[in-house]
């Protein structure tokens, strides 16, 4: 899997960072930073978690 | 080199003609207008507000350009003349607007403060409603009005400052919001009463907050952990030491803080309780998810964080059919190509959260109030981000919007649980005051109370 942000859309909040904190944090400018582009798959839940929790939509997951 | 040769305008809505354009169309029919120039005009359409055009944008397509505009194309700060008056003109400010929208959201409206901004809603709601009887009346606006600011002033300001508000600041604040009436678009300085209400209203809030601020410079010092931003404010000094900021000045910050999340949030609260009541299957469906997620006591400060499907549902369309802003701007930076049409530089451009998320291509039934279109797998919020817009979009997007919505949840955790309401008026006499940029319900708009008794139900 990999993760796709729309930096367009990111505010911040940090919903993601609560959920999944091994895959994402929120960089100085308090943007998310994508700590690992091909997290492992038991990192699975906690993605989809912040996935559906950000209250922007600015996450998504490509299967590939 | 391209040479666009073809500088088409965008077609411009019926009527107008005269040099006010249809300003005075917006000030008492908004809704009207808006919704004529999709239906005439299609996603670009054209309206004039005295000098200057607004180019309206709607569907999926263009409110996407819209949202997603950079402000050295679109900017927002200059859009909002008739808010200037209400936050006080020559306030100065360190940072941009959209610097101090950070500030306020990476110190209060981050995730990792929502359980705690939640037990303060839930308390501020328990102490609202200790002063009713067992049964009773209230006024939605004025109800609403006066809890969201308790409940902001104390998560944005803090719990100090909200203990020395009292009813008569959130009087104040309304008649501030009643003093957005369009004409600022042309004279935010006209002579008309909504206009002298909200300028009179400021001062005597100045007043307020300057009586507090010489109560605190006469007083002991409070704990470290009972220190608020009002304190904070107040420990900047210059170099004479004297206060950095006047009381004017922190009216000015407070106003502005508090603004955008409290006559949405209580305009909300307000018409989610009509819809609901006007719809009691809907009502009994939210209030068994909340006696079953309040089964066992549980606090409301943890519950308000989770999921409450059906309780969210019904908040996300009294969002949509009853959007807080109608109409959202922004002023050309530059000459805009979008699709066959120019915008011009300096000519203002706007969504209207109304008209799209009515767009029937993108919403079933979309005038039908019906919360099970957000319940999976249907989720036409997700489906449509750029049409189902009460928040707006992208990046000016509401900051406060997770706020808002653990807000609402945490209200009605409190209100549905211990009280069951009824409608006072004929549903039908339930509508909103159009007739200012900061909608509200017209009152009255009452309803009944009664303090449920869980022995009788079943």
């Amino acid at each position: 899997m990999r993760i796709v942000v729309d930096l367009d859309l990111c505010q911040g909040h940090g919903v993601c960072e609560s959920e999944a904190p091994e895959v994402f944090a929120l960089g100085k400018d308090h943007k998310v930073r994508v700590l690992d582009e091909h997290p492992p798959g038991d990192q699975r839940g906690p993605i989809d978690e912040a996935v559906r929790f950000c209250p922007t939509h600015a996450l998504s997951v490509v299967d590939d | 080199m391209t040479v666009i040769t073809d500088q088409r305008r965008p077609p411009r809505v019926s009527g107008g003609d005269d040099a006010s354009g249809h300003l005075e169309e917006l000030r008492v029919d908004p809704i009207g207008l808006l919704e004529r120039v999709r239906a005439e005009c299609g996603d670009v359409g054209r309206f004039g507000l005295g000098p200057k055009e607004v180019v309206l944008l709607s569907g999926a397509e263009p409110n996407e350009f819209f949202f997603r505009a950079p402000d050295e194309l679109l900017d927002q700060a200059e859009a909002y003349p008739f808010m200037t008056p209400v936050f006080g003109e020559g306030v100065i400010f360190d940072a941009s607007p959209e610097r101090r929208r950070e500030m306020l959201h990476n110190q209060a409206l981050r995730d990792k403060f929502m359980r705690g901004h939640a037990a303060t809603i839930a308390a501020e709601v328990e102490q609202m409603v200790a002063r009713w009887g067992d049964e009773g009346e209230i006024d939605l606006l004025d109800w609403f009005a006066e809890l969201t600011i308790y409940t902001s002033s104390s998560c944005l300001v803090g719990k100090r400052f909200r203990n020395q508000l009292t009813g008569r600041f959130a009087e104040l604040y309304h008649d501030l919001e009643r003093g957005t009436d369009a004409l600022a678009f042309v004279d935010p300085y006209a002579d008309i009463e909504s206009f002298h209400r909200r300028d009179a209203a400021r001062v005597e809030m100045v007043g307020l907050i300057q009586e507090i601020m010489d109560g605190r410079l006469a007083g002991d010092a409070p704990a470290d952990e009972d220190r608020d931003l009002l304190d904070v404010l107040m420990s900047i000094r210059d170099e004479e030491g004297a206060l950095r900021f006047s009381a004017d000045q922190v009216t000015g910050v407070f106003i502005s803080m508090m603004f955008a999340g409290h006559h949405t949030t209580s305009t909300t609260a307000s018409w989610m309780i009509i819809e609901l009541l006007k719809r009691p299957d809907e009502l009994a469906r939210v209030v068994a998810e909340l006696d079953g997620l309040y089964a066992n006591g549980e606090e409301v400060s943890y519950q308000a964080l989770r999921e409450m499907p059906w309780l969210e549902a019904s908040l996300k369309e009294t969002l949509r059919l009853h959007p807080p802003l109608i109409l959202l701007l922004r002023v050309a930076m530059e000459d805009i190509e979008f699709r066959e049409f120019t915008i011009h530089a300096g000519e203002m451009v706007g969504a209207s959260p109304w008209v799209s998320n009515r767009i029937a291509e993108d919403f079933e039934d979309a005038d039908a109030f019906d919360p099970s279109r957000y319940i999976a797998p249907r989720e036409e919020d997700r489906d449509n981000p750029w049409t189902w817009i009460p928040f707006g979009a992208g990046r000016h997007r509401c900051v406060g919007s997770a706020f808002a919505l653990m807000q609402l949840k945490a209200i009605f955790s409190v209100l549905f649980e211990e009280w069951e309401f009824a409608l006072a008026q004929p549903a039908e006499e339930y509508v909103a005051d159009l007739s200012k940029m900061v909608i509200q319900l017209q009152q009255p708009c009452t309803v009944h109370y009664r303090r449920r008794d869980r022995a009788t139900q079943v």
